[in-house]
This record gives C-alpha cells, sequence and structure tokens, in this order.
C-alpha cells in the first residue's frame, strides 16, 4: 500500500512533457527560433519592405544600407525581401516533405510491425533498398527524374525520408504489441485495424514526434542543396538555397549576397535540432 | 566466423536485388513517355521509335527490368547520351577522385572529432564540453555548401592561400593536389566531425562509468593511463564501425562539396547528369553509391565483429 502511494507520489509530481520541454534552455531557444520564423514565413507579405521579385538595374549589387537592410542581388531584387519569401519555400518544404513521409511511413510501418510474417520481411528489405541508398544522392534522382521544382522536391525529400519512419514505427508497434493492453484488447475480440488505430498508434506518436522535428531539420537542409542544385524553387521564386546558388558567382564583388540565406538555413535547421533533441528528452518515458 | 561473414553477406543478396528494383523504378517517375523525355527537344518520330527499341520501352516493364538487371550483371550501366560513353567506364574515370575526397575528408573528422569527443567526455559539463557540443550542432546544422561558399570568401578572395575551384591530379602534382583538396575535405568532414564527437563522447561517457574504469581508478592508474588503455579501447568500437558507414555518407555529401569547388568527380557527375537529362548516368551513379554503401555496411558489421571480443565469444 506505501509503495502504491509512493508511485501515485511520483506520477502526480511528474510534470508534463511541455513543462520538461521548458526546463531546457537549448529546446526553448530552438522553439522561440522556430516560431519566430514561422510568423515571418506567414506575414512575408507585410514584413516584406520590397516585392521580392521586383528588379531595379539602378540598384545591382549594393551593400546593406539603411534603404536595403542586407544589400540587394545581382539584379537590383531587395535581398531582405527574398529572404523574408524564402523561408516560406524551406519552411514549407520542410513540413510539407516531412507529411508526406509520415503519410506514407505511418501506414505502411503500421502494417509492417503489426502484420509480421513475410510483409513485414518483405517491406522492411524495401526499406534497406532504400535506406542503402544515400539520402541526397536518392532526392536528386528522384527530384531529375520528377522535374525540377519546389512540388516535385518536397515529394522526391518526403519519399526519400519515409522508409526511415517505416523502420521506427515498425519497431515501436512491435515493441507495443506484446504489451498486456494491447492483449486485452485483442482478448476482447477487436479488429485488427481498430486495435492498431486505437490501442498501438496512441503509444507510438512520442517518438514520432522526435523524429518529425529532426527530419524538417534535414528535410530543409535537403530543400536547400536541391534548390542549391537547381533542382528545387525555381526562379524568380525565392528561396534560400537558389540565393546561394546566385550568390557563388558573385563571391569577390557581392559577398553579402552569400552571407543571409546561409546563415538563415544554418539557423533554422540549428533550431529544429535543438528542438528535437529537447522533445527527445522531454518524451523519455526515463526522465523524471 | 565464417558462419557469420557468410550469413552476412547472404543477407545483402535481397537488399542489393530491392535497390535494383528501386534504381530501375526511378524511371517510373518520369512524367509521360521516357521516349520523349530521352529524345528531349528531337521530336523526330523516327529517333523516338528507335529510342523505344533501343531501350526496350516498347516491353512489358518487368522484362525491361530484367534486360537491364542482366545488362548490370554483365557490367553494362548503358550509355551516356550526352558524353557516348559506357556508364561504367564513366563511373570508374570519376570514382577516385570522390574516394580520395571522402577519404582526405573522413581523416580529419577521425583527427578533429574523435579527440573533441574524448575531451568532451572527460571534461563534462566544462567550457571545453560546451564548446565541443556548439561545434558539433554547428556541424550538422551549417549547410555545407554555404561553409564553402564561405571559406572560399575566406581563404581564396581574401586570404589568397587556396585556389577556390578546381583539380590537379596527384600523379601530376601532389603538392597541388593537396592545395585544391584540402578546403573541400575540411568542408565535406563538418557532418562526420559533429557525428564523431557526439558518438565518441556518449560512448566515452558510457565506459567512464563502467566498474572497470573505477576499478582501474581505484588500482592507482594514472588518469591519461585509465582514459586511454581502459576506455577509449572499449569506446572507440562502434567508432570505428560508424566510419565505414559514414564514408558512404560522405559520398553523398561529396555532390555538394564537388559543385562547389568544381572537382569533376562522382557528384558533380550525377549533378551534370541530371541537367543533361542523362538519365542511365543517373541511375549508374545510384546504383554504384548504394552497392558501395551495402558493402561499406558489410564491412562495418565485420569490423565490429573483429574488433568486439564479446562477438566472437
Amino acid at each position: 500500500m506505501v509503495a502504491v502511494a509512493a508511485t501515485e507520489d511520483v506520477l502526480i509530481q511528474r510534470p508534463s512533457a511541455f513543462r520538461r520541454l521548458l526546463r531546457r534552455k537549448g529546446a526553448v531557444v530552438g522553439l522561440v527560433v522556430v516560431v519566430v520564423f514561422v510568423t515571418i514565413a506567414l506575414l512575408a507579405p507585410w514584413l516584406a519592405p520590397y516585392d521580392p521579385i521586383a528588379t531595379n538595374f539602378l540598384l545591382v549589387r549594393k551593400a546593406p544600407s539603411a534603404l536595403h537592410w542586407l544589400g540587394t542581388d545581382e539584379i537590383g531584387r531587395d535581398l531582405a525581401s527574398r529572404l523574408i519569401y524564402g523561408a516560406r519555400a524551406s519552411l514549407q518544404a520542410g513540413v510539407i516533405s516531412v507529411m508526406i513521409a509520415i503519410a506514407f511511413g505511418v501506414p505502411l510501418g503500421l502494417l509492417s510491425g503489426y502484420s509480421k510474417g513475410w510483409v513485414d520481411s518483405l517491406m522492411m528489405r524495401i526499406v534497406d533498398a532504400f535506406l542503402a541508398c544515400p539520402f541526397l544522392i536518392l532526392a536528386i534522382a528522384m527530384a531529375a527524374f520528377l522535374g525540377p521544382s519546389l512540388t516535385n522536391a518536397m515529394i522526391a525529400i518526403g519519399l526519400t525520408q519515409m522508409p526511415i519512419f517505416v523502420r521506427l514505427i515498425r519497431g515501436q508497434v512491435l515493441a507495443v504489441t506484446v504489451e498486456d493492453y494491447v492483449e486485452a484488447a485483442r482478448a476482447l475480440g477487436n479488429p485488427h485495424l481498430r486495435i492498431a488505430v486505437r490501442h498501438v498508434l496512441p503509444n507510438i506518436v512520442a517518438p514520432v514526434l522526435v523524429q518529425a522535428t529532426l527530419a524538417i531539420a534535414q528535410a530543409t537542409l535537403a530543400e536547400a542543396a536541391l534548390s542549391f542544385l537547381g533542382l528545387g524553387q525555381q526562379p524568380p521564386e525565392p528561396s534560400w538555397g537558389s540565393m546561394l546558388n546566385v550568390a557563388r558567382q558573385f563571391i569577390s564583388q557581392a559577398p553579402w549576397m552569400a552571407w543571409w540565406p546561409g546563415l538563415a538555413i544554418a539557423t533554422v535547421v540549428l533550431a529544429f535540432n535543438l528542438l528535437g533533441d529537447g522533445l527527445r528528452d522531454a518524451l523519455d518515458p526515463k526522465e523524471v | 566466423m565464417l558462419t557469420y561473414i557468410i550469413r552476412r553477406i547472404l543477407i545483402s543478396i535481397p537488399t542489393i536485388v530491392f535497390v535494383s528494383i528501386v534504381v530501375f523504378g526511378l524511371q517510373l517517375l518520369l512524367p509521360g513517355d521516357p521516349a520523349l523525355a530521352l529524345a528531349g527537344e528531337e521530336r523526330d518520330p523516327q529517333l523516338i521509335a528507335e529510342l523505344r527499341r533501343i531501350y526496350h520501352l516498347d516491353q512489358p516493364i518487368w522484362r525491361q527490368y530484367l534486360i537491364w538487371v542482366g545488362n548490370v550483371l554483365q557490367g553494362n550501366l548503358g550509355e551516356s547520351i550526352r558524353l557516348k560513353m559506357p556508364v561504367g567506364d564513366l563511373v570508374t574515370a570519376k570514382l577516385p577522385v570522390t574516394m580520395q575526397l571522402a577519404s582526405m575528408a573522413i581523416l580529419i573528422a577521425t583527427c578533429v572529432g574523435i579527440p573533441m569527443g574524448i575531451v568532451s567526455a572527460v571534461k563534462k559539463e566544462t567550457i571545453l564540453d560546451y564548446g565541443a557540443n556548439v561545434v558539433a550542432l554547428s556541424g550538422i546544422s551549417v549547410p555545407s555548401f554555404w561553409l564553402g561558399i564561405m571559406m572560399i570568401l575566406l581563404f581564396s578572395v581574401n586570404l589568397g592561400w587556396l585556389p577556390a575551384s578546381g583539380f590537379v591530379k596527384p600523379s601530376e602534382s601532389l603538392s597541388q593536389n593537396l592545395k585544391t583538396m584540402i578546403m573541400p575535405a575540411f568542408v565535406l568532414s563538418s557532418v562526420t566531425t559533429a557525428i564523431f564527437m557526439r558518438h565518441t563522447r556518449s560512448a566515452m561517457l558510457a565506459v567512464l562509468r563502467s566498474d572497470y574504469v573505477r576499478t582501474a581508478r581505484a588500482k592507482g592508474l594514472r588518469e591519461p593511463r585509465v582514459i586511454f588503455r581502459h576506455a577509449l579501447r572499449n569506446a572507440i568500437i562502434p567508432v570505428v564501425t560508424l566510419g565505414a558507414i559514414q564514408l558512404g555518407e560522405l559520398m553523398s555529401g561529396a555532390v555538394l562539396t564537388e559543385q562547389i569547388f568544381t572537382i569533376p568527380g562522382f557528384g558533380k557527375l550525377i549533378v551534370d547528369a541530371v541537367f543533361n537529362r542523362d538519365y542511365a548516368v543517373v541511375q549508374g551513379v545510384v546504383l554504384c553509391t548504394a552497392t558501395g554503401f551495402i558493402f561499406l555496411n558489410l564491412c562495418a558489421d565485420l569490423i565490429y565483429f573483429l574488433v568486439n571480443p564479446r562477438m566472437r565469444g
């Protein structure tokens, strides 16, 4: 009885995952930076001082000034405005590609882990094959075959990330399906689909959330890389990767063109990595 | 031991088969008629019919796959439409350049990442630990292509110490070769350095808490001997196997690095092929990289088996 009371005490005192997340300085910094960039992306039309695609040949490659805080590019476009609008492409690509990966990865992982047997073996061999292809090379190849555009880059990144989610969810499902409550649900005669969706899925959300946060960081980097190579966002629409690609050609004449987009990518990716690390610790059941 | 090696090799075979299906399946992503995509601007019906015949596009998909796999097994990865050369020859010509770059990067990552991980674990929660963690987090967050551009700006444009781009074969001039490769290798190594640091740190922290390290300290052994003779020898095992896997990842990272520094390697080959719609080259590069990656994973497992006495026991 004393032991039960003590356990209840611990359970009552254990702070919520969000509170535990807020205790981690790195995660809080990450969360704040992510919120700031998402706000910038959402409010881009109101925040951007100029039209991001309006050219001005009198302002070609101007250094940062009071009129153009971050300078101008090779055809006189305002870099601050392009950077603000570029946040849309980068964050959109990061989030949507991970959503694609989850949309396919979760059902396939559930199917693989829940069905076991030859279905599981077959799916795991396919996952192994995808994971054997280095991430960026596969994404480049897919984007190349689909054709260069931001939408296709997001599809390519999403499909390339999907196997990671399949494997993660399958592992979690295998661990959860041996739990007593799943056995009980089975004994009560619940159909497989109901058990998978109502009893298994809610118990594997935490690791998926952590992986999704870290995957957004990777997807943002991948989108920037694809746009840098000319396979993502197409001109004249701005994206941080394509801005860097152009900046490379003017590195000695206008180095400021390269500073800001790279700094923006690094900051967002770092923020998602910090947030993902923090979430992993906060959602770890061993952490009290 | 032989049984383990054979079993491990046999497990790799279905993965390679599925990789070949994935690589072949890439062409199914082509919107519309693949023959039209291959023809590019040409819309001559005769040429399109000829392309359909050459690439067996008039055959059912499963037969197309079997023909392709049959050719691959005979070492025929197809022909580059633009360069009019066998893809196998192109890959063989470009691979040594990327291998040199990847090897130099892994050497830098080993020399920087592992000592940083050791210091970070031994001096846990000190300024050195925090500093090493910041470097590691930056390594995985800063895009390599931006780091490359910034290094060109500093070392080539401002200081004039190193060439901004280009490649000299080691057989022509080793010193010039190293001069052109050191900056790209450093850029390519940034992620691997961070990964090595993080893994070494966590492995060292786990080992430093173990009983045998406590016993070694209780026996009065000096701290450097405890760290290097007792702790590091065990902590380094997972990092060694990670090294083999990272070599495969570096091949992927080389795509961007070679593009920035105009190095004529494997990565530049695939990017040029993408823009020239040279699909056979794209498929050939992906297939070779994936097969190499599987082989490196196999090596990593075997190294782990050989260096870990508990596995052999």
